[in-house]
């Protein structure tokens, strides 16, 4: 408990302390720069409910993608493209069947999203199981074949009726994830992703796949000689979660918000959520924390670059530099205790 | 249509020049044993390099800034890596996260918001006499601006380099097997963080080069997936400079496409085009299995 609270002060601080720091090298405003970008994640509950958690919903379950995958020992860098197919498939299914199915359509399509993504992931992780191919190499790829497709597909057979905006038709307004409350962005999603989070921590936790997946993440030679694991198994059921996650994430992203498939459906979700994972050191726990975190990040300089003119691209400075201080301690540590990187990880 | 063609052809290798240079560094990382997915850092700190450097001294300097920027990013990859042993896969990720926030950043605050209309003097394409002429593929590869020619002239450089002299067939152990080249008293943190460095000199040379010979201005995040491109084009040339040359070429084509479809007006859904270059590499990965394949020790973290 102390621990976790000792983390996240040291998180904020160090968060601070950066967008300072890059704010004054830019010579801009920095109170006015902070109190906008506060103002904007946090200001109001309207700005808290509608901005940060809207935000952090999809970077909650791509980074829950990320970090199952990740413990498993699979560098999954693709849970962009599986968050942008289940968007696609998701959005296709709604428009196909959400006017005559109503509300029975939307746990369809987020089905069809979950699956689809899976579907995706599972090229890399036959790759991968079969041939041996790198995963980072072949998710890299995909993520690309699925902007594409994407691109096409709101050009082509899912592009609205008048033929004029790359972009569908708006879903049926049964077939949506309703708000949380009235006059509020916030969807359901957001508790759906909520719910995601602890299953995956008690399933790691509690459950013999998550010990094996641990396991294999830990050390897949051990794993195998003296647990009897099957570490190839193992990782292609972590890739495949990893992407019905993520592709989960797009889904809800088009059943919550947007309401309709657009080729930027996703402003790289699937990559900010690699920090998001590792920030939480991959416990889906501390996943929920940090996507709030960098929802936060997000939703708040989206107003800063309103409020204050500073360029919202300010915050990918800050994540980075985030992820490079988690692995520089992790490594440092490493050197000095003489631990594996993964080995001492525990849920 | 002949004219189109060449039109086509000309844009291919246009595209295509980055996008090799950045590659041809890439190969000589991987061999190492690295991999560098902060390649595409290199690339936007190089655009913005060159046109720091390039309003300040013109274009020459342009290049020499392009250079020293991607060094600059690719050096921040190397500590992470070589120096504190990190993962190379999240090193990377996230000094590419970190070199497009902190371009865009800089480009805002340095240029203000009049920085959407500032341009910088390029250089012209340079016509090689007589052989410009040949039709068809004459101003393809001979009427291109500078980067081309030093990429082509490149390309044999690093393959002699790598098969033909100690020091690349020292390197080539480190990707192979870095305990042993170390046994056999390589220094292969060395190695590696030289091949990164070079690495980062050629994609730093890729982004000025798409300031500096095609677009004439900086904007905010215009690397555009170029140094992902760029180890799809390693992957599918196959660790070698000739494959990733022609390789460079295949993505710059499947790029150009798109305006020769326009120039014809046909309305093909040219995105599936783009997509093509991808699926292949995925196929090649898949056959490539078993024959030729990626340095052993590629991506893993050094133990020794």
């Amino acid at each position: 408990m102390w621990r976790a609270v000792g983390l996240s002060a040291g998180v904020a601080a160090v968060t601070l302390t950066l967008l300072v720091g890059v704010l004054g090298v830019g010579g801009y405003d920095v109170g006015a720069a902070l109190r906008a970008l506060a103002g904007g994640a946090f200001g109001s509950w309207s700005a808290f409910l509608s901005g940060t958690l809207v935000r952090a919903t999809p970077l909650l379950f791509a980074g829950l993608a990320v970090a199952i995958a990740f413990r498993a020992g699979v560098l999954n860098i693709g849970a962009e493209g599986q968050l942008v197919v289940g968007a696609a498939v998701a959005a296709a299914v709604s428009l196909t069947v959400g006017q005559p199915l109503g509300l029975a359509a939307l746990p369809l399509a987020l089905v069809a999203g979950a699956v689809s993504g899976a579907a995706w992931a599972a090229i890399a992780a036959v790759l991968r199981a079969r041939f041996g191919v790198l995963e980072v190499i072949s998710t890299i790829m995909l993520n690309f074949i699925a902007q594409y497709g994407l691109a096409w597909l709101v050009r082509g057979p899912l592009q609205e009726p008048t033929h004029t905006y790359p972009q569908s038709e708006a879903i049926a307004s049964l077939a949506r994830l309703p708000a949380l409350a009235a006059g509020v962005r916030l969807h359901w999603g957001f508790v759906l992703a909520l719910a995601a989070a602890v299953a995956l921590w008690l399933m790691l936790k509690r459950t013999a796949s998550g010990f094996r997946v641990r396991a294999v993440g830990a050390n897949p030679f051990a794993a195998a000689s003296a647990g009897r694991i099957d570490a190839v198994r193992v990782g292609t059921g972590a890739f495949l979660l990893s992407g019905a996650l993520a592709g989960l994430g797009g889904a809800v992203e088009v059943g919550g918000v947007t309401y309709a498939l657009y080729e930027n459906i996703s402003p790289g979700y699937g990559y900010t959520a690699i920090a998001v994972a590792l920030l939480a050191r991959l416990n889906p726990l501390l996943v929920v924390a940090s996507a709030v975190l960098f929802g936060a990040l997000e939703a708040g300089a989206v107003s800063m670059q309103r409020d204050a003119d500073v360029p919202s691209v300010v915050v990918s400075v800050v994540e980075a530099v985030l992820i490079l201080v988690v692995v520089a301690t992790d490594s440092i540590r490493d050197r000095w205790f003489g631990m594996r990187w993964a080995a001492e990880r525990e849920a | 249509m002949s004219d189109a063609l060449s039109a086509f052809l000309e844009g291919s290798v246009r595209t295509a020049t980055p996008l090799a240079l950045a590659a041809l560094g890439e190969v000589v990382v991987e061999r190492s044993g690295i991999m560098n997915l902060g390649i595409e850092g290199t690339i936007i700190a190089g655009a913005l390099g060159a046109v720091v450097a390039a309003g300040a001294a013109g274009v020459g300097a342009g290049f020499a800034g392009a250079i020293v920027a991607g060094m600059a990013v690719a050096a921040i990859f190397a500590v992470f890596t070589t120096g504190l042993r990190a993962n190379q896969i999240i090193a990377g990720t996230a000094v590419t996260l970190l070199a497009l926030g902190l371009t865009g950043t800089l480009y805002q605050a340095w240029y203000g918001a009049a920085g959407a209309g500032l341009t910088t003097p390029t250089i012209a394409p340079f016509e090689i006499p007589v052989l410009a002429q040949v039709p068809v593929i004459g101003r393809a590869l001979f009427a291109q601006p500078l980067p081309s020619y030093v990429a082509m002239a490149l390309a044999p450089c690093v393959w002699w380099w790598l098969t033909r002299t100690h020091a690349g067939l020292a390197l080539r152990a480190c990707g192979e097997n870095p305990a042993a080249a170390a046994a056999a008293g390589v220094r292969v943190g060395r190695v590696r963080t030289l091949a990164i460095m070079f690495g980062g000199a050629l994609g730093g040379l890729a982004g000025g080069t798409l300031v500096l010979a095609q677009a004439g201005t900086f904007a905010e995040g215009m690397s555009a997936g170029r140094g992902f491109i760029a180890i799809a084009v390693v992957v599918l040339g196959r660790w070698h400079p000739g494959g990733v040359m022609l390789t460079a070429l295949f993505f710059g084509a499947a790029n150009a496409l798109q305006f020769l479809f326009q120039a014809m007006g046909w309305s093909l859904p040219y995105q599936l085009f783009l997509a093509m270059p991808y699926v292949l590499t995925l196929f090649a990965l898949a056959g490539a299995a078993g024959r030729v394949q990626a340095p052993a020790a590629l991506g893993k973290r050094d133990e020794s």
